[in-house]
């Protein structure tokens, strides 16, 4: 697979360490009521689609970026690469903007 | 032997004869042969036996798809199995054997297996060795393998290199035949990056082996233009004997170039070369493959293709035989006779299965229209043919054609599902092709060589303006649409005796029959239950009849039965091919410390510690084994002074404003606290509030921490602080870098270790107890001005430092320590004799913190702070992890001294049987305590902490042995810790 950085343009796929869904950026808040429950679901419930899936991947061979790739598990295309970084500052900003 | 086959013309250079052994009889060809075609060339049609029966078996093709002629090729180490005696480059010298048979080939002891062929049908495995259980392992899997299997591996180490290689493209062409070289033409001459890789060693496919002209000139005289011009461009990358193998994402394709295997020698150059081939767009022009029909003993050597043998004839110039029949369903066949007529060969006759006027006029040859050939006669050859209409025709060679199958395998390497064409009687490429592949020639259905020539042109033109090139030069000759007439014809019914589909792996039309019967009517069923298609050529040949007969049976169209999914390999790729240069001591790439030479020349043993090679132990004259190193490593550490390079754990270096922060974050206790110029011992998390890994972090300055990792988690402890900066904190000010091999570490521990530094650190440095304690940090210089790091923590239990310089000074600091520590008899230690101080100091190390356990099962559970965010402590309190009864980390000994403890021993309270019910706890790490004089061990004991002084027993099933062991405090040494601090 190829994987269009988005600093770095398309590098092999080789390059890149796999985690898993990027539902792990949504880190619970350790405070909250139900913070057991919520970091349950956070730690262990994930969707398995048959179709786009947003995952992290990591360039540990190359400038340590963490993407977020939105990635067809099925065919295996790729419609969108954005730096983690980015959509982690993203939700925090519309999580602000919700208060 | 002479050459008694051999015909007139060809594409073989006559100039020179090849000379070369088959079975140790030394034989003559000509360069540009093939090894099928020399062999066929000098009368040596048997050139293998069947998998199963043992059937005597001659060439039947003449390219990749051969089922029959696998042969091993070289000696010694260099041989190798299963090579296809049809791709095999005739050179100077060859070698090659035949395989598959006990005793020589012409009395193969085990073509006994052929009388009991009733006996030996589809499932016969399965079916007669279920019972009894216990012979399967000892009689009847022994039998089998020693029966089964083809060639034979040489079982020494493969002296030859592999490479491996990425290479790019606008284009690839997937196929030099002629759609293949009008693409590639096309996008060359339109300034395109193109790679043409075909898998002959002479470019041109079918033209090479047919009679067919463009504008005027032989096909095989225009491939060669075509070939000179394409070598004359700069942009394009004409690739022989290589093999696009398979179809991966996003235009990526697995290449296997086979650079040396035609020549007697690599003489140091690669063998083969593995590319990984980035293209932009692909034109997969991989020709068709020929299949036969089934019919009565169809399996003779003489019986070939008719395509191939008209390659023989009209490529290398020769022929199985003197006197030859044809039989086909098709026209392509009757050109097969012609062929061979004007080549001189007489062709006794041309059965059509369709009952129609003869195609062409063949002198001599009888035409018999609706017929077909029911039985053959012959042994290790051909005698005659019988027809359905009961006439015996003798021949010496018999060319079947059954039709042409378009070779979509890459199309269907990303799911492709390939459309049945009713004209052709074949499946062509469907509408689901991998994205960028496009396909031209017969592999798409155009058959004929004038559609072959404009859809190459036309559809590579496509790609090119798909990419933003504009096409030029994509006009090709004039050239005909031969006729290609076809009706569906897969086995003949009238046939009484066995009648072959899959030549490789004896598959004949009744077990395709049987397993309808029994069953196994899926495609995909009836593979694995006859093993039809499976082996070296996965059924190139044999899959369509197989499934035609399959769909007969069954009362279905052929379309609705399908085809079995093509995947990866197209054709076998080696292994050392895959492997490429990762293999010994290469299979891994290895790391050497910065004190690797001095601990080299200074009688260290190795042990690999992830990727790291590390000193186990020094051994000194007169000492016989590694105990003896290991406990006077120890004792004289303890006594005075050793040293160790522990350069190998990780160092993380993090600064920023937050940097403070985000370790409170990354670490279960808490650092923002920590003290400029101070240590701490860190304890991580995983979310799910295992314990992760531990080390100690010093901070250096305000907004600059060093953080220290175990070896193994180095990487993967940096992998997740750049996850929790960049996902989990992505507004904290604070940056990481690995330093691991920026900094060469060494430990000096022991009572001694303070006045060896002393020596080593500049004076204008204190390090006395009151200015430099136990957990202090600090920059300083050392040998007169080269910059340090020092830290006061200690491993070992002594009164400890590890001081750290840049990685180049890391060979000399080795030397300059034991220099200095030489009249304190310092001594270089490794990791075995850190081991053994770790376990009386009653340290961790991934034996207890294995993934499994919690803080609180280590007794840090204080540590974990529930005041602060951090990763894995909502979940590390969870009821079950905080458990008062829980396994705690405890000491062991045993109750008689002079035993041996034995780590992984579970622990079963006395007067309780040894079962997994009663299971308390397990011992993990173990070591002869030399300081102490008896075996001591550290492991997980049910509430532990509350039973000091118990005896309980250990118990190892898998040693068969069992002792009593008392439970102690596991820090056997110092408990007090006043030794670390003096």
């Amino acid at each position: 697979m190829i994987i269009d950085h988005p600093l770095l343009g398309p590098r092999d796929a080789a390059e890149f360490v796999y985690l898993g869904d990027a539902s792990l950026i949504d880190r619970p808040d350790w405070q909250a009521p139900d913070a057991m429950e919520k970091f349950h679901a956070y730690g262990y419930l994930r969707d398995n689609p048959a179709g786009e899936h947003q995952e992290l991947w990591y360039h540990e061979q190359g400038d340590r970026s963490w993407l977020v790739v939105t990635r067809d598990t099925v065919t295996h295309t790729i419609t969108k690469v954005e730096l983690a970084r980015d959509v982690a500052r993203g939700k925090t900003k519309a999580r602000g903007r919700g208060k | 032997m002479t050459q008694v086959n051999r015909l007139p013309g060809g594409l073989v250079d006559r100039s020179e004869e090849v000379k070369f052994q088959f079975n140790d009889k030394w034989m003559r060809g000509y360069p540009g042969d093939t090894l099928a075609s020399a062999l066929m060339a000098n009368g040596q049609l048997l050139v293998g036996r069947s998998f199963k029966y043992h059937r005597p078996r001659g060439v039947f093709t003449a390219g990749s798809e051969e089922p029959n002629a696998l042969v091993q090729l070289r000696r010694r180490a260099e041989q190798e199995p299963n090579t296809r005696a049809t791709m095999i480059e005739l050179f100077e010298g060859l070698y090659a054997t035949s395989q598959n048979h006990r005793g020589s080939l012409e009395f193969d002891l085990l073509a006994i297996n052929d009388f009991f062929a009733p006996f030996l049908s589809a499932g016969f495995y399965y079916k007669t060795f279920m019972w009894p259980k216990a012979f399967w392992e000892k009689l009847y899997e022994p039998i089998i393998r020693s029966a089964a299997g083809l060639g034979r591996l040489s079982m020494k180490e493969d002296p030859d290199s592999y490479d491996k290689g990425f290479l790019h493209c606008d284009l690839l062409v997937i196929g030099a035949g002629p759609a293949g070289l009008a693409a590639a033409l096309t996008a060359g001459r339109s300034g395109a990056r193109v790679i043409l890789a075909d898998e002959d060693f002479r470019p041109g496919g079918r033209l090479n082996a047919e009679t067919l002209e463009l504008g005027g000139m032989a096909g095989h005289a225009w491939a060669e233009e075509a070939v000179k011009e394409l070598a004359e461009m700069d942009n394009v990358r004409l690739m022989s004997r290589t093999t696009v193998y398979g179809a991966y994402d996003h235009g990526i394709y697995g290449v296997l170039e086979r650079c040396t295997d035609h020549l007697r020698d690599s003489n140091g150059k690669p063998r083969q070369i593995l590319w990984r081939i980035y293209s932009k767009r692909a034109v997969l022009a991989a020709g068709a493959t020929e299949r036969p029909i089934a019919f009565g003993n169809n399996d003779r050597p003489g019986i070939l293709l008719a395509g191939a043998m008209r390659a023989y004839a009209n490529r290398y110039a020769v022929a199985p035989g003197k006197q030859i029949a044809v039989f086909t369903n098709n026209d392509d066949g009757w050109r097969t006779a012609a062929d061979l007529y004007a080549k001189g060969v007489e062709i006794t006759t041309v059965v059509d299965s369709r009952d129609k006027p003869a195609l062409l006029n063949i002198p001599g040859a009888r035409h018999f229209g609706g017929q077909a050939v029911m039985d053959t006669v012959g042994r290790a050859g051909m005698k005659s043919i019988q027809l359905t209409n009961g006439q015996v025709i003798p021949c010496d060679g018999l060319a079947v054609s059954g039709g042409w199958n378009p070779n979509v395998h890459l199309t269907c390497h990303q799911r492709g599902r390939p459309e049945w064409r009713e004209d052709l009687c074949a499946f062509v490429p469907g509408s689901d092709l991998p994205p960028g592949m496009v396909v031209a020639g017969a592999a798409n259905g155009a058959m004929t060589l004038a559609a072959a020539l404009s859809e190459g042109a036309v559809k590579a033109s496509a790609q090119l303006e798909d990419l933003g090139i504009k096409p030029k030069g994509g006009e090709m000759p004039q050239a005909e649409d031969e006729p290609r007439d076809c009706a569906a014809f897969w086995h003949v019914k009238q046939s009484k005796n066995r009648a072959w589909v899959d030549l490789q792996n004896d598959v004949t039309v009744k077990d395709v029959k049987l397993a309808n019967t029994e069953g196994f009517r899926s495609v995909e069923l009836l593979k694995r239950y006859t093993t039809m298609g499976m082996a070296t050529d996965q059924g190139k040949t044999s899959n369509i009849a197989g499934l035609a007969i399959l769909a007969e049976e069954a009362g279905k169209t052929i379309p609705e039965v399908g085809t079995t999914i093509f995947r990866p390999p197209y054709t076998p790729v080696p292994l050392g091919a895959l492997a490429g240069r990762a293999r010994g001591k290469d299979f891994r790439p290895y790391r050497l410390t910065p004190s690797h030479k001095w601990t080299e020349e200074n009688g260290a043993s190795f042990v690999t510690v992830g990727n790291w090679l590390r000193a186990e132990w020094y051994t000194q004259p007169g000492e016989k084994g590694w105990r003896d190193s290991v406990d006077r490593e120890v004792l004289q550490t303890r006594k005075s002074v050793g040293i160790c390079d522990v350069t190998t754990l990780g160092k993380i270096d993090i600064q920023g404003k937050d940097a403070g922060a985000f370790l409170d974050m990354v670490y279960a206790n808490t650092f923002s606290t920590l003290k400029v110029g101070r240590v701490r011992y860190g304890l991580m998390l995983r979310e799910d509030g295992i314990c992760y890994d531990d080390g100690t972090t010093a901070r250096m300055g305000e907004d600059h921490y060093v953080m220290t990792t175990t070896t193994a988690n180095a990487v993967l402890v940096f992998r997740r602080m750049e996850f929790v900066r960049q996902c989990l904190c992505p507004d904290m000010d604070v940056h990481l870098i690995s330093t691991t091999d920026g900094w060469a570490q060494f430990a000096v521990a022991g009572p001694k270790s303070r006045d060896l530094l002393r020596k080593v650190i500049d004076r204008d440095h204190d390090i006395s107890n009151d200015a430099f304690p136990f957990m202090a940090c600090g920059h300083v210089t050392v040998c007169g001005g080269t910059p340090a790091r020092l830290f006061r923590i200690s491993f070992s239990g002594e009164l400890a430092f590890e001081i750290a310089v840049p990685a180049r000074y890391g060979n000399s600091m080795m030397a300059v320590l034991n220099e200095a520590g030489k009249e304190f008899d310092a001594v270089p230690y490794g990791t075995e004799a850190l081991g053994v101080m770790r376990i009386e100091k009653g340290h961790c190390t991934g034996n207890e913190l294995n993934g499994q356990t919690t803080a609180h099962n280590i007794g840090l559970g204080k540590m974990v702070s529930q005041k602060k965010a951090c990763i894995g402590n909502v979940l590390s309190q969870r009821p079950e992890m905080i458990r008062e009864d829980a396994v705690r980390l405890v000491g062991f000994r045993p109750v008689d001294r002079s035993r041996k403890l034995i780590a992984g021993s579970h622990f079963i309270t006395k007067g309780d049987t040894a079962s997994m019910a009663n299971d308390q706890g397990w011992m993990t790490s173990v070591a002869y305590s030399p300081n102490l004089g008896y075996s001591i061990g550290l492991g997980f004991l049910k509430e532990g902490q509350n039973r000091m002084g118990e005896i309980v027993r250990a118990v190892s099933p898998i040693h068969n042995t069992e002792m009593e062991v008392e439970v102690v405090s596991p820090h056997f040494i110092d408990p007090e810790g006043e030794r670390l601090r003096g």
